[in-house]
């Protein structure tokens, strides 16, 4: 599966709601942050987790959100930021 | 006659971990050598294995970048087996402050650091780290200032990360050894900075 | 939408307290097990998915090495690795065997 985002690219998480194993936070659907980098591929690990081989692996990503982005009442610096690894099928161009 | 003063009976957790672990030798799945020596081998994964590749790190510009680059073969470098971990470190500067959570789990550089403290797996840590950083941060004795970012990590899939710490002022010519008694567990998760007090 | 119940990041919560306990030579046994099945292919993942499926009064009661040999039992039950007739056996067996 070939990587479909670029380093500081601007992305956005899906609102989905799944059932089954997933690493894909609750609070970070819907968000929209930037690559800040390919980790790699990886076996799916909601594939893993039902027993199954979890390939071919999908490209993984740390994505940067900015907290005031996230949380509408953050309180921190308006710099601070969230770094969330998501594989490629959760993310969509923004 | 059993002393009952002095037996407590096992819980139905240790019961079942007795029961698996019997089941898997009699199957013929692993040995008690076997979890004999992963007991062991995880007793030795302590975070000094960590506060020295920060030291090395510290004296050693081109090391840190490659540390900075691929965390598991600069480890690799200095005799530190991370087996199948793939570790990202990220670096404190007087800009930037790190600070790692597992917010789904409690994952965690286990094999370069041995197991994270009860804290890390709690409710609360996972609960607020990613929301409000500074206020967990406090509760650790850590002000950062306004003016420095915080970046947090949420450890959700495959890698595992550490934490950089910045180099304490008044250390210059140290050795390794001596900076590395400076590094604790909680900098490298970043919940606190190495000082010289 | 529902959240999952260890799907806690963001949620409101309590001041960390910072214990730490020196851990118990069964739970150090734990580990072992979940990290040498984890050699056998027993995943990492499939007993994530386990704890995740627990009752979540069970994951907030349960100690952190009580939910990793729960979902090792669960995934190797799944697997087919071990049986529900070999647990109960074993288990008093291993009762019956005492101190």
């Amino acid at each position: 599966m070939a990587p479909r985002f670029k380093t500081g690219e601007k992305v956005k998480v899906m609102k989905a709601y799944p059932l089954g194993h997933v690493r894909t936070p609750f609070y970070i659907r819907g968000c929209v942050g930037e690559i800040e980098r390919l980790c790699g591929s990886f076996p799916n690990p909601e594939e893993l987790a039902q027993m199954r081989d979890g390939l071919p692996a999908q490209p993984l990503y740390r994505v940067r959100f900015r907290q005031k982005e996230v949380w509408p009442d953050y309180r921190g610096s308006p710099s601070d930021v969230l770094e969330v690894e998501i594989f490629q099928h959760w993310l969509e161009k923004a | 006659m059993t002393d009952r003063g002095k037996y407590q009976p096992l819980s139905y957790f240790q019961l079942m971990e007795v029961t698996l672990r019997e089941l898997l030798v009699e199957k013929g799945l692993l040995t008690e050598a076997q979890v004999q020596a992963e007991v062991a081998a995880m007793r030795d994964r302590t975070p000094e294995r960590g506060a020295r590749v920060v030291a090395k790190a510290w004296t050693d510009a081109a090391f840190k970048q490659r540390l900075l680059e691929n965390g598991t073969t600069a480890c690799e470098e200095l005799g530190l087996g991370l087996g199948t971990l793939k570790l990202v470190v990220v670096e404190n500067t007087p800009q930037v402050h790190n600070a790692i959570v597992c917010t789904l789990c409690s994952c965690y550089p286990r094999m370069l650091l041995g197991i994270p403290p009860d804290w890390y797996k709690s409710r609360n840590y996972r609960s607020r780290m990613v929301r409000e950083p500074r206020a967990v941060l406090a509760e650790f004795g850590l002000r950062i200032a306004e003016h420095v970012t915080i970046r947090i990590h949420d450890s959700t899939a495959d890698m595992r990360y550490m934490v950089l710490p910045l180099r304490p002022a008044g250390t210059e010519g140290w050795s390794e050894q001596r900076l590395a008694a400076l590094v604790s567990r909680d900098a490298m998760i970043g919940v606190a900075i190495p000082s010289l007090s | 939408m529902k959240r999952m119940h260890h799907d806690m990041g963001g949620l409101p919560a309590g001041k960390v307290e910072r214990t730490e306990h020196d851990y118990a030579e069964w739970e150090r046994r734990v580990d072992a097990l979940a990290v040498l099945m984890g050699a056998k292919n027993v995943t990492v993942d499939e007993r994530r998915k386990h704890i995740e499926a627990l009752p979540p009064e069970d994951y907030d009661r349960m100690s952190y090495y009580e939910r990793w040999i729960v979902s090792l039992a669960q995934a190797l039950l799944q697997r087919g690795v071990i049986t529900t007739a070999e647990l109960a056996r074993k288990i008093l067996e291993v009762e019956r065997r005492g101190p």
